[in-house]
């Protein structure tokens, strides 16, 4: 389910125009291009259930699409913050060197000691091992992996794009050394060429935790239960936002028994089944492995969104919808304590803020759930979309989106920018890519995979440093400077 | 509550309150299945003895913290520094998305490059289709020059023939049968990013060159190899040239790209080599590479064409700049003017002013081949005294013969060469014996944090400080900031120790 906004302000945006844009940049392209790319391009309207475009669809080549492959979706995103395992970069040097410690996934521990979260490990594929493949070579990586890392509580392979295609058979090693090691072993087949995004990569990644942690025979974590049990899944912990929601869900009197995958450990992932209830914050990256909990192991699951004021306090008061009176009560109490920060944040910020428009071009998540944190501060959303989102997702972003929304799926790079100088927004939300060439045009910009190394960005305390960068992004004094005094004359 | 509406706690502050340590340690406790702290601790010592080294030295298979790229960012650099062209790099996307990201982080710039977008099906029946659709794509929608091709691993190991597809792509009619598109075949597993750059330089030339007749002329080709600081480095480089009087052609001149003004326009592409000049590079009387492992077989291309070629290890400081100003003199006949030559007497002032503090320091210096060698010239040139150069990408010959010259310096002699070491080996190395100081590039910081060894930032990449690279460290000028960059973390460290007790905590130094 996605929650329903309350008390969002009221707005249009100008769908015509917006109609025009997408006629512009489609006449752009090469005719057989432009009417594959015509397919995800609209305009929202209450017509539009899924907003109006096809999605999870192959990137057209020499676009310069924004998206990255399954590798990144897998250790990225849901492997690579598990902390006491050790994830290998399996293949060539390039991707894990590219990923290395770049998502801010905080987590406590020592580095190289017991968390192994900021570091790059590789087999770092020479051509004899892609002509002799490379199984060998990665059974005697896990031995001195173990050897050098002794508080390492397992190791996960991910593969780069040649293991798939020189028939390494990782699975093998992996089941040989772990009953060696006993320690959990994971091979994920997430090479960079399978599917057409990162999305993939979640899927297969959500698979590897199921087949390889949940069905992996020997003792599991255990912690006695409790009724209150739930699990944070979905959440990364970029600059500490799991932290900043774990705190509420613990002030309301829950306990949190389990956070997938920002700050999480191997008993964490191993416990997720015991939780009495799955919350789910990125439903793009982890869907598949709490409808998996729901099948096999009964355990019910809840989407929330923990960005802004209103979607925290709804959010928090279906959460203990599901709990008893007392939780109930927690929660309310938990908000009524909030609300003085709330209004201080909103009598500093939003008079700064109110009315400026945004545009978002993000992942599969945060283009649908930040624009009520956005819309609490009195901004407009004038366009929104996913790298890699699902028809599901689009569905969900239509019960959010104003009328007359740009919406944009697998955006390429000619399109966002023409998009952004035609409409030139106060605001775009995106990533490190679209950063700079948006600056130079004048427009401000934050980046919304890695909070511009900023955040947190959930919770109530995630809500301040929000509206505060935002507030520093669109008023800064240096926008005015662009153009010299000579040219103003002019 | 740690939230605070007037005071904002990010990140670096809110997660030191009590309720969020509190948080973190019952996590940790009840949720985690933490090892014994004591058991931790141990650990933590044991990584820092010989026995430990040891084993981490004899380690035959993995990789940990490696300091190289893979080869298509260098290609992709490399091909960014010519007239209005485009990166198109053939295989999977993901990598483009990579190498953008990198390339951003470090110059805080727009960073252009498409991919190919292969998926399953290439795999199986081959990435021609997507060649010929991309490169339409392309040409029509960001209208290059020029599109310079290289590959990932993807389509290096499914054998894809890059000219062959090209041309048919040509035949197809994606791009016109004029259109420059020069290419490189660029496999991850094998070299690094420095491999790539050589791989792209060469690739580009060949295609303007071959077929083409060698008129000698007096000009002088310079290429840069990669070096995360060309834009401060090529403008002083082209200064130089300029008050000498040299015609020059610097062959992939990156300054621009990465550093375009914020006036209210994106220009994707800027500045670079002209493909004319690029053309008329065959003409040079004589090419000079700056770092010679970068240009292996570019600059045995260029020797076969006939001209005379002399590579470089990346020069710093006084030294290395005068031999390359001595070369072009040699070259061209052009003496060094007096504006150089009192630039150079002011960098020899700065060192006189100020040697007592770099004098008998030790440092650990790891990057590229070619950085770490004229690093570790630099440092004896000023007295200083390094102790390891790591390259993970060095080979062999290149460790031994720093090595041997390291040997024949007072400041160089306990110097030791890790050719093919990464940065968890230079870990252990740092504990077992230690550097005062260590150059490398943002990586370094968890060697600093955890080996308690101060770290300079002068290499590639560099995305935790901003803008160093505007500025250049090449030539004399560039030789007086890399000088100034290693006193004032001599003297922030000073000052930062004695500031404890008061005593040395002196006003001037
Ligand atoms: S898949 Fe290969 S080419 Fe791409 S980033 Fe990884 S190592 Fe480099
Ligand atoms: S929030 Fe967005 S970027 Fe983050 S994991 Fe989910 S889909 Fe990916």
């Amino acid at each position: 389910m996605s929650l329903d906004s309350t008390n969002a302000p009221a707005y249009q945006n100008d769908g015509e125009f917006h109609q025009q844009l997408i006629k512009e940049v489609l006449a752009a392209y090469p005719d057989k291009s432009a009417k594959r790319r015509a397919k995800h391009l609209s305009v929202s309207g209450a017509d539009k259930p899924d907003c109006g475009v096809k999605s999870n669809i192959k990137s057209i080549p020499g676009v310069m699409t924004i998206r990255g492959c399954s590798y990144a979706g897998s250790k990225g995103v849901v492997w690579g913050p598990i902390k006491d395992m050790v994830h290998i970069s399996h293949g060539p040097v390039g991707c894990g060197h590219y990923s290395w410690s770049q998502r801010r996934n905080y987590n406590t521990g020592t580095a190289g000691i017991d968390s192994f979260v900021t570091m790059q490990v590789t087999s770092d594929f020479q051509e004899r091992d892609i002509v002799f493949g490379g199984d060998k070579k990665l059974a005697s990586i896990i031995d001195e992996l173990d050897d050098l890392f002794p508080l390492n509580k397992g190791i996960t392979i991910q593969s780069e794009c040649p293991i798939g295609l020189i028939g390494d058979d990782i699975e093998a090693v992996s089941r040989t050394k772990s009953k060696q090691i006993e320690k959990p072993i994971v091979p994920v087949r997430c090479e960079g060429f399978r599917g057409v995004s990162q999305s993939l990569g979640h899927h297969i990644a959500n698979d590897a935790i199921r087949d390889w942690i949940f069905d992996r025979k020997g003792p599991k974590a255990a912690v006695e239960t409790t009724p209150y049990d739930v699990t944070i899944i979905g959440d990364y912990n970029i600059g500490g936002d799991a932290w900043s929601s774990r705190i509420l869900l613990e002030e309301i009197g829950l306990r949190v028994v389990a956070q997938w995958s920002g700050d999480g450990s191997l008993a964490e992932l191993e416990r997720g089944p015991q939780s009495k209830l799955n919350l789910i914050h990125c439903y793009r990256s982890m869907n598949y492995i709490v409808r998996h909990m729901e099948e096999k192991h009964g355990t019910p699951w809840l989407e929330y969104n923990f960005f802004g004021p209103s979607q925290i306090a709804a959010s928090l008061r279906e959460i203990a919808s599901h709990f008893d009176d007392t939780i109930k009560e927690n929660a309310e109490k938990v908000i009524a304590k909030y609300q003085p920060l709330v209004d201080a944040v909103l009598a500093r910020f939003k008079p700064r803020l109110n009315g400026k428009t945004v545009m978002l071009y993000v992942g599969g998540l945060r283009p649908r759930h930040v624009m009520t944190a956005y819309e609490d501060l009195g901004m407009q959303i004038v366009g929104t979309g996913y790298e890699f989102a699902h028809r599901d997702d689009y569905q969900r972003t239509a019960s959010y989106v104003k009328e007359g929304t740009l919406i944009y799926d697998d955006v390429s790079g000619y399109e966002l920018e023409k998009f952004i100088e035609r409409i030139r927004p106060d605001l775009v939300g995106s990533g490190i890519k679209e950063k700079y060439p948006t600056q130079k045009l004048g427009v401000p910009f934050r980046q919304m995979h890695s909070w511009d190394y900023s955040g947190p960005y959930h919770g109530y305390d995630g809500f301040a440093i929000f509206a505060r960068d935002m507030d520093i992004a669109v008023n800064s004094p240096i926008w005015s400077i662009f153009k010299a005094p000579w040219d103003k004359a002019a | 509550m740690p939230q605070n509406a007037l005071k904002i706690k990010d990140h670096a502050d809110l997660f030191n309150e009590p309720e969020y340590q509190a948080l973190l340690a019952e996590k940790r406790a009840n949720f985690e299945c933490p090892h014994p702290e004591a058991k931790v601790q141990e650990v933590i010592e044991w990584t820092k003895s010989w026995d430990y080294r040891e084993k981490n030295l004899a380690r035959q298979a993995v990789t940990i913290n490696p300091a190289k790229a893979c080869q298509p960012l260098g290609a992709v650099f490399a091909a960014a520094g010519f007239e209005e062209t485009l990166s198109f790099v053939h295989g999977s996307q993901g990598c483009v998305a990579y190498y953008r990201s990198h390339l951003a982080r470090h110059f805080k710039e727009p960073s252009s490059a498409v991919s190919s977008s292969m998926t399953e099906d290439a795999a199986v029946f081959g990435g021609l289709n997507n060649m010929i659709e991309g490169l339409a794509n392309a040409y029509t929608l960001y209208k290059p020059k020029m599109i310079a091709v290289s590959t990932t691993c993807m389509a290096e190991v499914i054998g894809d023939d890059l000219n062959a597809f090209i041309q048919n792509s040509k035949k197809a009619g994606s791009i016109p049968q004029d259109f420059d598109v020069p290419f490189a075949h660029t496999p991850a597993f094998v070299g690094s990013h420095t491999t790539g750059y050589d791989n792209m330089i060469k690739g580009i030339l060949t295609h303007f060159w071959e077929g083409q007749t060698r008129v000698e002329g007096d000009g002088i080709n310079i290429i840069p190899g990669f070096d995360g600081y060309s834009v401060g480095n090529l403008r002083e480089l082209k200064r130089i040239f300029d008050l000498m009087g040299v015609p020059y052609t610097i062959l992939s001149d990156t300054s621009d790209v990465y550093d375009t003004p914020s006036d209210g326009e994106y220009r994707m592409y800027s500045g670079g080599t002209t493909l004319e000049a690029t053309r008329a590079a065959l003409n040079a009387k004589a090419t000079i590479s700056l770092q010679a492992d970068c240009t292996t077989k570019t600059m045995e291309y260029i020797a076969s064409k006939g001209q005379q070629v002399f590579a470089f290890n990346y020069p710093l400081g006084v030294q290395a700049t005068d031999a390359l100003l001595v070369k072009i003199t040699e070259l061209t006949g052009r003496p060094v003017p007096e504006a150089l030559v009192l630039e150079r007497g002011r960098l020899v002032d700065a060192y006189a002013d100020s040697m007592n503090y770099v004098h008998g320091k030790s440092f650990a210096v790891y990057g590229d081949p070619d950085f770490v060698t004229g690093m570790a010239r630099f440092l004896i040139e000023v007295g200083a005294e390094p102790v390891h150069l790591l390259a993970t990408n060095g080979s062999k010959a290149w460790a031994k013969a720093l090595e041997e010259e390291m040997a024949a310096s007072p400041f160089g002699k306990q110097a030791k060469v890790w050719a093919g070491k990464d940065l968890w080996h230079l870990r252990s190395l740092l504990f077992t014996e230690p550097a005062d100081y260590l150059i490398g590039n943002s990586y370094g910081k968890y060697l600093e944090k955890d080996c308690d060894i101060p770290l300079i930032r002068l290499t590639f990449p560099i995305f935790d400080r901003h803008h160093h690279h505007r500025f250049p460290t090449l030539g004399y000028h560039g030789g007086l900031q890399v000088f100034v960059k290693l006193l004032d973390k001599i003297f922030d460290v000073l000052d930062a120790k004695t500031s404890k007790t008061g005593i040395s905590f002196d006003l001037t130094r």
